[in-house]
C-alpha cells in the first residue's frame, strides 16, 4: 500500500481518495521543512564559528560535519577573507579581531590548559603552561582567549 | 557577549518563517476540528484506529496539529473543518480584557501569540475579536515584563517567566541581555576578551555518542 497505489486508484475514479494523497503531501512538505530549517540552522552555526573560533576548526567539531558543510566553511572562510583584503588600503582589515574595543596594546592573560611553546613578534617563545600567567601583546592572544586557552584578566 | 550566531526568528502576523524552528514548534501544537467526509484509511495516522485500513466516520472529531490544518483546509470545507481552541473563544476573550496579567499564558498552549496569529488563516466570523483580543493583551502584559526583566540583575528569574508564553519569554531575555551587557560595560568589563559560547558549550558535551 503504497502512494502509487493510491495514485492510480484515484485516477481510475476513486475520488475519495484524492484526499489522502493530499495528507500524504502535506507529510512530505513537513518533513522537508523540518530538514530544511535543522540543515540551514546548522549552516547558521558553522558560520558563526568562522567569527568566533577562527578559521581552523577543532577536530571534535570538524568530526561532526558532513563534507558539504566542510566545504561551505571552507568556501565562506575564503569569501570573508578576500573581502577583507579587499577593505583597509593595502594589507586590508581583519574583521574579526578586536570584536571588542580594545583599551590597551598588551594584556594580562592566565593560560587554562596546557598549550606548549608559542611564539611572539620579536622572536622569543613562551611556555604556556596550565595556570601561568603572561604578559603579551593583544593581537597575538585574541584568538588562544576565543578558543579557551588563554583567559583575559582585568587588573 | 559576543554572538554571531543569529538563529531565524518566527514569523510575525499571518505568514511562518519557513526556516524558523520556533515556527516549527508552535505550529505542531494541535487545534480541534471535524471530519466533514470519511476519511478512508487515515484512522490509524491520526491516531482512531487499531487497523490501518480503518477509516474516521464523517463528523467525528479531531485534534490535529496546525500545519496539518493548514494543509488539509480550504473554504469549501470539504475535507476537514476546524474550531478555535477554548482559549480564543468569547469565555476565555472576556477573562483576558478583564485582566490579562493574571493569566498563565504558558500553560495555555506556550504559543499564545504566534498560534493565534495563525488562527487569522481560517477564515471565522470571530477573526476580528481575535485578533483584538490577542493584541490588547500583549499590549497589558507588555510594560510588566518590560520592567522585570530591566531590574532583575543576577536574581533566579523562573518565577517571573513561569506564566509568560514564548514571545513573551523572548522579549523578557532580550531585556536581560540588555541589562547584563549595560552593567558589563559600568563594571569596565566590555573590554574583555572572552572565550566563544559555542567552544564553551561544546566543551561540555562529551560526545559520548562517537563510540555509540
Amino acid at each position: 500500500r503504497g502512494s502509487s497505489s493510491s495514485r492510480s486508484e484515484a485516477k481510475s475514479g476513486r475520488t475519495d481518495l484524492i484526499f489522502l494523497i493530499r495528507f500524504r503531501h502535506c507529510c512530505l512538505l513537513r518533513n522537508q521543512r523540518c530538514l530544511l530549517a535543522y540543515l540551514y540552522d546548522r549552516l547558521l552555526r558553522i558560520r558563526a564559528l568562522r567569527w568566533e573560533y577562527g578559521s581552523v576548526l577543532p577536530n571534535t567539531i570538524q568530526f561532526h560535519m558532513s563534507a558539504e558543510e566542510v566545504e561551505w566553511f571552507n568556501r565562506y572562510k575564503k569569501s570573508l577573507a578576500t573581502y577583507m583584503r579587499s577593505v583597509g588600503g593595502e594589507e586590508g582589515l581583519d574583521l574579526t579581531q578586536d570584536i571588542k574595543p580594545p583599551k590597551s596594546l598588551y594584556i594580562e592573560v592566565r593560560c587554562l590548559r596546557d598549550y606548549g611553546e608559542f611564539e611572539i613578534d620579536d622572536g622569543t617563545t613562551v611556555l604556556l603552561k596550565k595556570n601561568s600567567q603572561h604578559f603579551l601583546p593583544r593581537w597575538k592572544c585574541e584568538q588562544l582567549i576565543r578558543q579557551g586557552v588563554l583567559e583575559h584578566i582585568l587588573s | 557577549m559576543f554572538e554571531a550566531y543569529f538563529p531565524v526568528g518566527p514569523g510575525l502576523g499571518l505568514e511562518e518563517n519557513f526556516l524558523s524552528l520556533d515556527d516549527i514548534l508552535m505550529s505542531q501544537e494541535k487545534l480541534p476540528g471535524r471530519a466533514e467526509s470519511a476519511l478512508p484509511r487515515l484512522a490509524f495516522a491520526l491516531g482512531q484506529g487499531a487497523g490501518t485500513g480503518d477509516s474516521i466516520p464523517e463528523g467525528s472529531k479531531l485534534e490535529i496539529p496546525l500545519w496539518l490544518a493548514k494543509g488539509l483546509h480550504d473554504s469549501k470545507r470539504r475535507i476537514i473543518s476546524v474550531e478555535l481552541p477554548k482559549i480564543y473563544k468569547e469565555a476565555w476573550r472576556t477573562v483576558f480584557s478583564a485582566d490579562a496579567n493574571v493569566v498563565d499564558l504558558h500553560k495555555m498552549g506556550p504559543y499564545y501569540y504566534g498560534f493565534g496569529s495563525q488562527l487569522l488563516n481560517f477564515d471565522n466570523p470571530e477573526n476580528p475579536e481575535i485578533a483584538q483580543t490577542i493584541l490588547q493583551t500583549f499590549i497589558s502584559r507588555f510594560r510588566r515584563i518590560m520592567d522585570s526583566s530591566q531590574n532583575a540583575y543576577n536574581e533566579d528569574t523562573s518565577a517571573l517567566v513561569a506564566r509568560l508564553d514564548e514571545l513573551e519569554r523572548a522579549l523578557f531575555q532580550a531585556g536581560q541581555k540588555g541589562l547584563n551587557d549595560f552593567q558589563c560595560w559600568e563594571k569596565g568589563q566590555a573590554s574583555q576578551i572572552t572565550a566563544s559560547s559555542l567552544v564553551q558549550n561544546y566543551g561540555k558535551r562529551k560526545f559520548t555518542d562517537m563510540d555509540g
